[in-house]
């Protein structure tokens, strides 16, 4: 560790930017099997999805603006909705923390050089990015751009006339990525942790990943055979889901939601992981209830995996399947709330530096809390009856997913940013940004909340008259956080060429990445590092920080 | 596990050779693979439970469509096979190349005739018209066209894991012969193995679920 | 794979080469000879009327087959906890799962 402390110091090391392997310049990128490389590749496709998911979410709204058709028609409107819970649902939200961040830390964050199978890790990026240029190709072959919402319900699918055999094939190929990234990061976990880092030792994120990875490896290949399943019934007509054959749509509900419920987990848990790394950083304190938020995290990985059926309370399931995921259910607040808590009493009595990340978290917190809450409202047969497809729902999960697992992804991307870039951000503008993005996500989405309860349904391109100034209101919200999006992405932009250099650790952080230089060596450490204490024992923060064993 | 182009040149060596060879990880690995498989199939026999409880007259009329002698034989074959691939395992690990490459081959051909079972099964089944959408399944109950839509989608998978094992099984031999797999690394024949087994295992479950039924 | 920890020092490093565990035809052709006997009983069996059993033996005869594969040909009997954990797991949450969905479709 002293060899990394002195690399560290004086900068005199080659970072993985600069390194040169067999290849160089763009193949240097594409065929690297370096876990950084493929981290940032990751990142780099996600941000450009995200930022076409948003423009397609930016025309849903405008279309919306006022009753009748402003801007698209009805089967646009389709399309559009559709395209955008793919790209956010597959392409960003699923793969976001762990596929970036993780690729990108892990190994770090547990001492290792690389993670166990670097080779499967560049296939993974590669099956990634077959599944979103597929994605995209769908648009404009056969029947033109699938119109059946994100979830792909049988028999509608079977019998649209727009493409669905290439995107669902495109949501299979991602699956086969994101389960690859899970048992890569399984065995990584298992197998290269640096000597005397117990599993109760590992940072939190690392726990969160470890968690997620089990859940993409037991889940995902659910909705793969539900995907062939609706792809042979559409080709060859075999008969499994199609009621005039048969078969019963609820079951596609069924296997679709064994996945794509624990999939909700798979978006949150990392951004959990992350929180728990940005919040006793930001007030130096070790954190609160260590194993109790380790442990969180593997229950609700296991709790989530048993609740699927609570989507599905309207869709004709037997009385008792209902109230028993209706108590499942409730089950996950536990684990869930264990986290809040941990959180809220390790920022007690803290001397909290409120620095950009820091402040994304707490946003989340809000915002999450919301999206919890509201959850509750859902989870109820009761009131879950008044409230299924409408804009409650929307409202829900946007809270959930975007105020959860996105501003969490911003929130990584500002605290790792000095790190993987080796730079400094300029977090006046960055905090700016993101007061811009509050108040635009809160006009949007909490009125989509009054929406619902008055009764609006999602995925409808038109509304009645009485709808229209809350319509308008959260359009105008839409504007100002795109507004705020656009100002933090272009300020980090601005910072990757013109910022400050970034020293090696620039928020005192107390975990292994912060040990080594920004941006960090092709091979992370000149030494395997020995690990002595937990990664947030503050009290022997000088000890490990400067490395003087 | 793998040879890594830009880390060759690395500065240190020793550090290097953890990422290259993980026998124990690589095995790891290849178990969470396998768990993957086993829940891809999970999902089909949840719904073989549920269109079975839906359909239980029917079922038992259309299984007798299917020929008990057939799977019979598929499932010997295949337990066979089963058989010889641990003994190819075995003989590489006693260090008898020659026995090892011989199970090994003995365990493809095994494989192909598995399929070749398979295939007059199901040609025989198109041949009255029992495929979907054909005229012999149309005339038929909802529940039938049901089991034999599960019947094609789980043999036809099962089918496909058992020409992508013949595949890896190729792609060990190769390996032998060129000396890449051997006694003092026998871990990808071991875990081309355990591929295989898995496949035997769907099979144990799919015979008795499609051809004994009465 | 514990007869190798010797080489190295931190517990995450045993096993990077693989040793066999006593590697022997024996016992392999033996279990072979109960998963054949099971298969001929279970197709015995299957001409015999048991009603709502017949499913029942089904299942259980191919639960115990599939415990001798995976015991002895897929090895997991002889290797570490760590694998038979796993196992046990994700055979765990694939029965809950069913059990869930059992839920709907049998009450329904």
């Amino acid at each position: 560790m002293a060899d990394n402390a002195a690399v560290a110091g004086n900068g005199n090391y080659v970072d993985f930017y600069n390194y040169k392997g067999k290849y160089s310049g763009i193949a240097g990128w594409l065929l690297s099997v370096d876990h950084k490389r493929i981290g940032l590749m990751y990142l780099y496709s996600m941000v450009t999805f995200f930022l076409i998911g948003m423009t397609l979410g930016f025309f849903m709204r405008l279309e919306l603006w006022s009753t009748g058709q402003d801007i698209m028609g009805p089967q646009t409107y389709n399309a559009l909705f559709t395209l955008h819970g793919i790209i956010m649902i597959f392409l960003v939200i699923i793969p976001g923390i762990p596929a970036g961040f993780g690729n990108f830390f892990l190994p770090i964050q547990i001492g290792a050089e690389d993670v166990s199978f670097p080779k499967l890790n560049l296939t993974s990026w590669y099956l990634y990015t077959i599944g979103g240029l597929m994605a995209v190709v769908s648009l404009f072959v056969g029947g033109g751009p699938i119109d059946t919402g994100w979830t792909f319900y049988a028999p509608y699918s079977i019998r649209t006339g727009t493409e669905v055999i290439l995107p669902l094939l495109a949501a299979f190929i991602l699956g086969f990525s994101s389960i690859l990234t899970g048992l890569n990061f399984v065995t990584t976990v298992h197998r290269l942790r640096a000597p005397g880092m117990s599993f109760f030792k590992m940072p939190l994120f690392v726990w969160s990943l470890y968690s997620t990875a089990w859940i993409q490896i037991i889940g995902t290949p659910v909705i793969g055979i539900t995907i062939i399943l609706v792809m042979l019934e559409r080709a060859f007509g075999i008969g499994v889901f199609d009621p005039a054959l048969g078969g019963d749509p609820i079951l596609f509900q069924h296997l679709f939601w064994i996945y794509s419920h624990p999939a909700v987990y798979i978006m949150i848990l990392p951004a959990m992981g992350v929180v728990s790394e940005i919040i006793p950083t930001f007030c130096r304190k070790t954190i609160f209830g260590y194993g109790a938020i380790a442990m969180s995290s593997l229950a609700i990985a296991f709790v989530g995996t048993l609740v699927w059926g609570h989507h599905m309370f309207t869709s004709g399931m037997s009385d008792e399947a209902r109230w028993i995921y209706s108590f499942l259910t409730f089950i996950v607040a536990l684990p869930s709330g264990v986290k809040i808590f941990n959180w809220v009493a390790t920022m007690h009595k803290a001397s909290i530096k409120p620095e950009t990340p820091f402040l994304f978290v707490m946003a989340f917190i809000f915002l999450f809390s919301i999206g919890g809450l509201t959850g509750l409202v859902l989870g109820s047969l009761a009131t879950d009856v008044h409230l299924h497809d409408t804009y409650f729902v929307v409202a829900h999960f946007h809270y959930v997913m975007f105020g959860g697992t996105i501003f969490i992804f911003f929130a990584g991307l500002h605290y790792w940013f000095p790190k993987m870039f080796g730079r400094m951000y300029n977090s006046k503008i960055a905090n700016t940004a993101l007061a811009l993005m509050v108040v635009g996500f809160n006009m949007l989405y909490f009125t989509f909340f009054i929406l619902g309860y008055l009764g609006m349904p999602r995925r409808y391109y038109d509304y009645l008259p009485e709808f229209q100034d809350l319509h308008r209101f959260a359009t105008v919200g839409s504007w100002v956080m795109i507004l705020g999006i656009i100002i933090m992405i272009v300020n980090l932009i601005v910072a990757l060429r013109k910022g400050d250099k970034a020293p090696a650790n620039p928020w005192g952080g107390m975990t292994l990445e912060w040990t080594v230089p920004s941006p960090p060596p092709l091979t992370n450490f000149t030494k395997i590092p020995t690990v002595k204490y937990g990664p947030y024992e503050y009290e022997h923060y000088e000890e490990v920080v400067n490395n003087e064993h | 596990m793998s040879t890594n182009a830009t880390h060759t040149a690395a500065e240190s060596h020793d550090a290097h050779v953890h990422v290259h060879r993980d026998d124990y990880g690589a095995k790891m690995g290849m178990w969470l693979f396998l768990f993957t498989e086993l829940l891809l199939f999970g999902g089909l026999f949840i719904l073989y439970m549920a269109y079975r409880v839906e359909y239980i007259q029917q079922f038992q009329i259309a299984a007798k469509e299917l020929k008990v002698y057939m799977g019979g034989v598929n499932t010997i074959i295949l337990l066979t096979s089963s058989l010889t691939m641990v003994l190819s395992i075995v003989a590489l690990q006693r260090k008898n190349v020659q026995a090892s490459i011989f199970w090994l081959v003995t365990t493809i051909v095994f494989a192909l005739g598995f399929m070749v079972v398979k295939y007059f099964e199901w040609s025989d089944k198109f041949h009255h018209g029992i495929y979907p959408k054909g005229p012999g399944l149309m005339d038929k109950s909802q529940g039938e066209i049901i089991f034999f839509g599960l019947y094609y989608t789980m043999t036809g998978l099962h089918g496909l894991h058992v020409i992508i094992g013949v595949g890896l099984l190729t792609a060990m031999l190769i390996q032998i012969k060129r000396n890449k797999v051997r006694p003092d690394r026998f871990v990808p024949l071991e875990n081309a193995g355990l591929y295989w087994h898995l496949v035997d295992l769907i099979w144990i479950f799919l015979f008795p679920l499609f051809y004994l039924l009465h | 794979m514990s007869d190798i920890s010797n080489t190295h020092n931190a517990h995450t490093d045993d096993g990077r080469i693989a040793h066999a565990h006593d590697p022997s035809y024996g016992i392999n052709i033996m279990i072979w000879l109960i998963l054949i006997s099971l298969t001929v009983i279970t197709v015995a069996v299957a001409g015999i009327d048991l009603g709502n059993f017949t499913l029942f033996v089904a299942m259980l005869v191919a639960a115990v087959k599939s415990t001798f594969v995976i015991n002895y040909f897929m090895h997991i009997k002889f290797d570490d906890a760590i694998f038979k954990i796993f196992l046990i797991l994700v055979i765990l949450v694939l029965f809950v799962v069913f059990v869930l969905t059992g839920f709907d479709v049998f009450y329904r």
